[in-house]
């Protein structure tokens, strides 16, 4: 009988942060001079103690060196915002499932969830990226990849191309050969984008959010259907997302109610 | 071979998944009965919806694990709305409720009851200290929150889940027993706390949690022996339940079923599973037929 199961360990290590960098107007990206085990889409459970835990995707990821980015929107992250080098934070993981690393493949990222494939784009051959948000001040990692084929779009032209990601994406899969289509953004947009992938028979995998308390698979509060977020995801391939009647239509509060998307974005925001 | 009655429920094994772990939804539940429970406690609901604590709310370490969820949930009345019903799920469903006055016990119980699950669980052992004790500490109030739920409950049996963090355990099952309950479920998280030496502050957002995993064992032993010294009644043992060495002992102390929570942090969904595999190659191994032969057997 293995005594290993019963070994297992989830508690935050408290890390020093050995970087901050300014990544757009209300995103950083928070660095650790430490080594993890990472797959591209898997996310950390990030402490500050005193306050609250969140689960953060990895977005930056070498040997001995591995960061998440933030954007200040809420309370945690407006006080992680504050964070600076030197400071401590409690960090376990990663957790979940992650993306597969095909070839011909076009990587979608709506705002700061580009922070969810960047890994991904790390290590995959020449893909195609496009990376989209509502305006200038949402978008990240222009810098960062623009040595790569990257098409830049903005809901109001403020920077790159004028609309929407699925707009790019369509033009995209009627003129080159690609065999898979990897995104993380807004529910809505991800949705859109896997309907596209159907359409064009194109296989998805999207990076899913859900509230998230444990990150192993034990509290129940980001289910999906009968799928758990954080362990079964969050990324999900196009014939589980085929299954997911919820996604795009509905997820659950902190208290476990059932709420439409929109509503829960509005109380999540 | 692992067939097993509790109360007037037939169980295809005797591991039930504890409540608190993942019983928040209809899928999940179904999901867990697949996975092979025996039945499927769902996450305790009260009168109204509440959202818990912030995080971290669990964690791990060492064989053992912390919790301070702070009782989420979405209400009765909105889980009514979501379930619709609980007797035509693919396995056999414990609906787990509670209040903060001793009233609102009684007005749960009876909304869950419509929902018809196959057992009502009472969870005692929230923090709520309107009457100057938790209720789960006093053997007064213990019967009070028992009589108040049997009245609701109908045709249901009620089962009442202990705390080991009390002085004398055999005192609260007794009052249990004495109102009415059916069942015995043995027992709740032991009360503890881990505090982060480098961020010197609590790891728990409440500071303040329970124990469970296999930590918790050797107190659930304990207090599941003593409870079955005490009352007729069945019990449900539960903590640190991981292995099906852990089932056995537990059945041992008198156990008709075993709970098993925090153990699929250790083996997954598929615990329940292996846990009946490893009870039936010992019961081979020791020539044991039933579970009956070994129930009660740490007594003898």
């Amino acid at each position: 009988m293995s005594h290993q199961e019963t070994c297992k360990t989830d508690i935050p290590q408290m890390l020093e942060i050995s970087d901050v960098v300014q990544e757009a107007k209300e995103q950083k990206s928070f660095f650790f001079r430490h080594s993890i085990e990472c797959k591209p889409g898997q996310f950390v459970m990030v402490w500050m103690p005193g306050l609250d835990e969140k689960p953060m995707a990895v977005s930056y990821w070498k040997k001995n060196e591995f960061a998440f980015t933030s954007k200040a929107i809420g309370k945690f992250t407006n006080s992680l915002d504050k964070l600076k080098k030197g400071d401590k934070v409690g960090i376990r993981g990663p957790y979940g499932s992650c993306f597969s690393t095909k070839q011909n493949s076009c990587v979608v990222g709506g705002g700061v969830g580009m922070a969810s494939v960047s890994t991904l784009i790390d290590i995959l051959k020449n893909p195609i990226i496009i990376n989209g948000a509502r305006s200038k001040d949402y978008l990240i990692y222009l810098k960062r990849y623009k040595n790569k084929n990257m098409i830049v779009a903005t809901d109001d032209g403020s920077f790159g191309r004028k609309g929407f990601t699925t707009d790019v994406l369509n033009e995209i899969l009627s003129n080159n050969k690609i065999k898979v289509v990897y995104t993380c953004g807004q529910e809505m947009m991800m949705k859109k984008i896997f309907e596209i992938c159907q359409k064009h028979k194109v296989e998805c995998e999207a990076s899913l959010e859900r509230y998230m308390a444990c990150g192993f698979g034990i509290c129940g509060k980001c289910m999906i259907n009968d799928k758990i977020c954080c362990v079964d995801g969050p990324v999900f391939n196009s014939r589980q997302l085929n299954k997911l009647s919820e996604f795009g239509k509905f997820a659950r509060l902190k208290s476990g109610r059932k709420v439409t998307i929109k509503e829960y974005h509005e109380m999540h925001a | 071979m692992l067939q097993t009655r509790l109360c007037n429920i037939r169980l295809k094994n005797p591991t039930i998944l504890a409540s608190g772990i993942l019983g928040v939804t209809k899928e999940s539940v179904d999901r867990i009965g697949k996975a092979g429970a025996g039945a499927v406690t769902l996450k305790s609901l009260c009168h109204e919806e509440r959202k818990g604590f912030d995080n971290p709310t669990m964690f791990a370490y060492d064989g053992t694990f912390l919790n301070a969820v702070g009782l989420p949930g979405q209400g009765i009345d909105s889980a009514i709305r979501d379930f619709k019903r609980l007797d035509n799920l693919s396995v056999p469903v414990i609906g787990s409720i509670y209040g903060y006055r001793i009233e609102q016990f009684g007005q749960v119980a009876k909304k869950m009851a419509s929902l018809n699950p196959s057992m009502i669980e009472v969870d005692i052992s929230c923090p709520h200290m309107d009457y100057g004790k938790p209720y789960y500490a006093d053997a007064g109030l213990t019967a009070k929150i028992t009589k108040a739920v049997k009245k609701n409950a109908g045709r249901i049996p009620v089962s009442i889940k202990l705390s080991p963090n009390v002085y004398d355990i055999k005192e609260i099952a007794h009052a249990a027993e004495k109102s009415g309950a059916n069942a015995i479920t043995a027992i709740n998280a032991a009360s503890g706390m881990v505090i982060d030496i480098q961020a010197r502050k609590p790891v728990l957002a409440n500071k303040i949690g329970g124990v469970t995993g296999p930590a918790l064992k050797p107190i659930a032993v304990r207090c599941v022996y003593e409870v079955y010294e005490t009352v007729k009644i069945p019990i449900i043992g539960t903590g640190g339940v991981t292995y099906g060495k852990d089932a056995v002992e537990m059945i041992m102390a008198g156990a008709t079923c075993v709970g098993i929570g925090s153990g699929i942090y250790y083996r997954g969904i598929g615990i329940f599973r292996k846990v009946c595999n490893e009870m039936e190659q010992w019961m081979k191994k020791n020539k044991v037929k039933s579970l009956n032969e070994i129930r009660g057997a740490g007594h003898k």
